[in-house]
């Protein structure tokens, strides 16, 4: 285990080195079950061991946030008597960014009779993740897709329904069959509330013991174990220990090293970030999903990207002038001045190719000059044909909400000109590395939801972040933790009076005080915009060699401005946002290496991860099975220093490896 | 119009409080070059960049999505809740609805069950505990049926959405001249009251919400309707009228 000594500050330029040729220090297993994979659960299941019911009570666990797997992950452990506490950054726990997913669900009941079924599922998010997710994994995931849907409709989540009375269902993007459930453009509320639901009336009941504003700093190890976290009441500034015998890290993703996403403002890497440099495993950071169709930037005070579904590719389609340097409204450009380029370049999937290959052909032609807009870092998505074949009715039927959304943001009439749209970053498949139990390489360590890195591989479908987030919290925790807890003694649980409680703390303090006494002269906001800059101008939608060594060097020297030029007002003794904000700026600063290495590492192109020195002479992805078909997780060796390479090789029984194509 | 091109001149009244015990008060700023395209949040950005710079501590506000659907954000705006637009929360409240040279008054949501932490912040957790005293139905991980089994008629299912659209933001109770909850606490007894999933705890549901919300200090229900011109998410005052009537049965039913 690599524990620093370092609490943050000045360091050493960034040694990226031969990261393309790493030769790994060790191989990790992810202790998948043997056998057919469909029989693999449910043997894996009996096999586990079980905790007493009358000694559950007596193991702690504490559990850090309270999205989706946060929440799910709690109600069902203090449902089955575990002695929960419950940490949460925000005000209230139905606050969690997991409530802003708009579009569904998914789940293989195959209500529909159009045949899907839980291999289909598993296959489409295997192929979907461009063969880097584990097999097992995934197919556990569908597996329980099916109940995570009952479960939400016994708590009261008001699901679409036909007039029947029967639930609808509706298709998404990677499937060619209607598996997703959804609550009109609010699947994420829905759900989230429905597990906060189940939380509350555990927190009313006494099961669980819920504390909010409480920012998690650290995570206690002792002897290789995960046995506690630093935490800051945000209110008073009060740094608190808290003890247990596991932890459960439920804490989302880290789309916001990029500053501007979709992500909601306090999302953050932290928990998770000092988590790995106590020793967990950082799995595949370069992972990052870009999404197509979001609101273009508009200017330097933005704050967040806002995303549009992507439903709307089905009847938008997406063009930009032929010529470089359009002036002219987009309604004014005539018909043969434009380039539909998607139905240009993929003729039978047109304007509904995937994320990623939307994504990465709308910043090629606005890297030719032709994007459109006062910043030519946007494409148009027109509406105007739709509208002439079906009416200005159908298609308010259809998009009434986003049509409205879009115009409240730019103030532009989608009915009368073009929407304007740019990708932009919405989530994260990379995370801590954990095995098939979502236990870290540190024993006691739990990581759920989109904080970890397993079922999506190196791109997710649409709507299975939310079937991820649940099944996990729900479904698989409520087994794997009893097995790890049965094997733990109850004595084992350690006092938080212990030197590395006290050692923890000492070192956030002092990180803290260390922020709070440069009073420099750059505010927190305006280091993590140039971060996001740079990590968006070169570990982006496309990414390359000479690109990624020249975001390493200039983020440690960033990294080493911050310490030295930050200016963060106020004390540590009170509720003070610019000191919140500092630290996870401070933690993506560091975070941002490591992913940005492990772009460099792996020279192959899959999934989100989009390498222009490996690319098919039509400009695809290109993977790189022979090299690349493995997880690469890695270990802190020091800020800035390179991480040392852990190996989990993947094996595709049942999902051959193809090259995928959309032509 | 010149503000186009060079932005919008403001002058703020925001509302300073260092913490629950101080007494608090108005200060003004003034603010230029704001951006028509920039949310009211931005603006607020800009102005806290520009404190900070000036070695001024900045305003504390909650805040998270930014797309209208966490309920974190909030404040009172010339005495509007989320300001003047209707159906808009503060973060989707863009700069180009105010006119140049717009004087803006911020306070917090004020009531009595939402002490003020610092600035427009304010505690809210009294509506977590009116949900934990009942917004729930009882069922365990594990114990659902298949999810078609119980048929719910499309009508209801929808009217259980529009209510279970409420974000807690607690504009409401910013809005209502007796600080009342009962729009919020009445949403989720009708999302749940409409479901069959959320018969079996019906009348003992609405008992203990509305003994809570009455025991956090939020006022009674005089039939202003501000709360539902306030409201972000345009939640009916129907369900209101609805939860007085379950009360009502339940009450009948208990006594």
């Amino acid at each position: 285990m690599a524990e620093s000594k370092k609490t943050g500050g000045a360091t050493t330029a960034a040694p990226s080195g031969n990261a393309a040729s790493q030769a790994p220090k060790g191989t990790l297993d992810g202790r998948c079950p043997k056998g057919p994979i469909a029989d693999r659960w449910t043997q894996h299941k009996f096999e586990l061991k079980l905790v007493n019911p009358a000694n559950k009570r007596k193991y702690e666990v504490l559990v850090v946030g309270t999205g989706l797997a946060g929440a799910a992950a709690a109600a069902s452990l203090a449902e089955l008597g575990y002695n929960v506490t419950v940490l949460t950054m925000h005000d209230s726990p139905r606050r969690a960014h997991s409530i802003a997913a708009q579009g569904g669900i998914n789940a293989s009941k195959n209500y529909k009779n159009d045949g899907d079924s839980t291999f289909r599922l598993f296959y489409d998010t295997v192929k979907g993740g461009d063969y880097r997710a584990r097999e097992s994994n995934v197919h556990r995931l569908a597996e329980v897709s099916g109940n995570i849907i009952d479960q939400c409709v016994a708590q009261g989540v008001p699901f679409a329904r036909e007039y029947g009375g029967y639930l609808d269902n509706r298709s998404f993007g990677g499937a060619q069959v209607s598996r997703t459930f959804y609550a009109r453009g609010q699947t994420g509320q829905q759900l989230l509330l429905g597990a906060y639901s189940a939380l509350s009336r555990n927190v009313g009941a006494g099961t669980i013991k819920m504390l909010t504003r409480r920012d998690v700093l650290d995570i206690v190890v002792v002897d290789g174990k995960a046995r506690g976290v630093i935490a800051r009441n945000l209110v008073n500034g009060k740094l608190e220990r808290y003890g247990a015998h596991a932890v459960l890290l439920c804490t989302g993703g880290y789309g916001n090293v990029f500053f501007l996403s979709t992500n909601a403002k306090a999302c953050n890497v932290t928990a998770a970030w000092r988590a790995h440099r106590r020793g967990a495993f950082f799995a595949n950071p370069c992972f990052t999903q870009i999404h197509p169709t979001c609101i273009p930037v508009h200017g330097d005070i933005q704050s967040k990207l806002t995303l549009m579904s992507e439903s709307l590719r089905n009847d938008g389609r997406v063009w930009v002038p032929k010529k470089a340097g359009e002036t002219r409204p987009g309604a004014d450009v005539p018909e043969d001045e434009r380039d539909y380029f998607l139905e240009r370049r993929y003729p039978s999937f047109g304007n509904l190719v995937p994320r990623d290959v939307a994504s990465r052909a709308a910043k090629q032609v606005c890297d030719e000059g032709r994007g459109v807009g006062s910043t030519r870092l946007a494409v148009y998505l027109d509406f105007r044909d739709a509208i002439q074949r079906l009416g200005k009715n159908a298609i308010a039927e259809r998009y009434g909400n986003l049509f409205q959304m879009y115009e409240k943001i730019t103030g532009e009439d989608p009915y009368r000109v073009p929407m304007r749209i740019y990708p932009a970053v919405h989530y994260t498949m990379g995370g801590l590395w954990v095995d098939y139990n979502l236990m870290s390489n540190l024993p006691g360590l739990f990581v759920l939801g989109e904080a970890n890195f397993s079922d999506h591989g190196a791109n997710r479908l649409g709507a299975s972040a939310l079937m991820q987030g649940l099944a996990d919290g729900y479904f698989v925790i409520p087994y794997t933790l009893g097995g790890f807890l049965a094997t733990e003694p109850l004595g084992s649980k350690v006092s938080t009076d212990h030197a590395a409680f006290a050692q923890a703390e000492a070192e956030t303090k002092e990180r803290l005080q260390k922020m709070l006494s440069a009073r420099g002269k750059r505010t927190v906001d305006s280091f993590h915009r140039e971060l996001g800059i740079l990590m968006w101008d070169h570990c982006g939608m496309a990414r390359n060699d000479a690109g990624l060594r020249r975001a390493a060097g200039r983020i440690a020297e960033l990294r080493e401005e911050f310490w030295k030029n930050v200016n963060v007002p106020g004390s540590g003794t009170e509720l003070n946002q610019s000191l919140e904000k500092a630290g996870r700026v401070a933690d993506f600063l560091e975070f941002a290496q490591t992913m940005v290495h492990d772009a460099l590492y792996r020279t192959e192109s899959c999934g989100g991860h989009f390498r222009e020195e490996s690319q098919t002479p039509e400009g695809e992805a290109q993977r790189d099975d022979q090299n690349f078909s493995h997880v690469a997780a890695w270990e802190f060796t020091g800020i800035g220093e390179k991480p040392a390479l852990h190996r989990e090789e993947l094996s595709f029984e049942y999902c051959k490896p193809s090259q995928r194509s959309y032509k | 119009m010149s503000s186009k091109e060079q932005g919008l001149h403001l002058v703020l009244e925001v509302w300073r409080q260092k913490g629950p015990e101080d007494a608090g008060r108005f200060e003004s700023y003034v603010l230029d070059s704001v951006s028509p395209d920039n949310s009211f949040l931005e603006m607020l950005d800009q102005l806290n960049e520009k404190l900070v710079k000036e070695g001024q501590e900045p305003v504390a506000f909650d805040h998270d999505c930014r797309e209208g659907i966490c309920g974190a954000c909030g404040c009172v705006v010339n005495g509007q809740a989320h300001g003047h637009e209707k159906g808009t929360t503060l973060c989707q409240l863009h700069m180009r609805s105010f006119p140049n040279g717009a004087k803006l008054v911020l306070e917090p949501f004020r009531a009595t069950a939402f002490p003020v932490l610092r600035d427009l912040v304010v505690d809210r957790s009294a509506f977590d505990r009116i949900i934990q005293a009942g917004g729930f139905v009882s069922v365990s991980t594990g114990s659902a049926p298949d999810a078609n089994l119980v048929p719910v008629a499309k009508d209801n299912a929808e009217k259980a959405m529009d209510a279970a659209a409420c974000i807690g933001c607690g504009a409401c109770v910013a809005s209502c001249k007796n600080s009342s909850a009962m729009l919020f606490t009445s949403a989720k007894v009708s999302h749940l009251a409409l479901l069959p999933q959320g018969q079996v705890e019906r009348e003992r549901r609405v008992a203990a919400m509305v003994a809570q919300m009455d025991a956090e200090g939020f006022g009674a229900c005089t039939n202003t309707q501000e709360c539902e011109a306030a409201c972000p998410k345009e939640i009916s005052i129907e369900n209101i009228a609805r939860m007085n009537r379950e009360f009502f049965k339940a009450k009948l039913k208990r006594l």
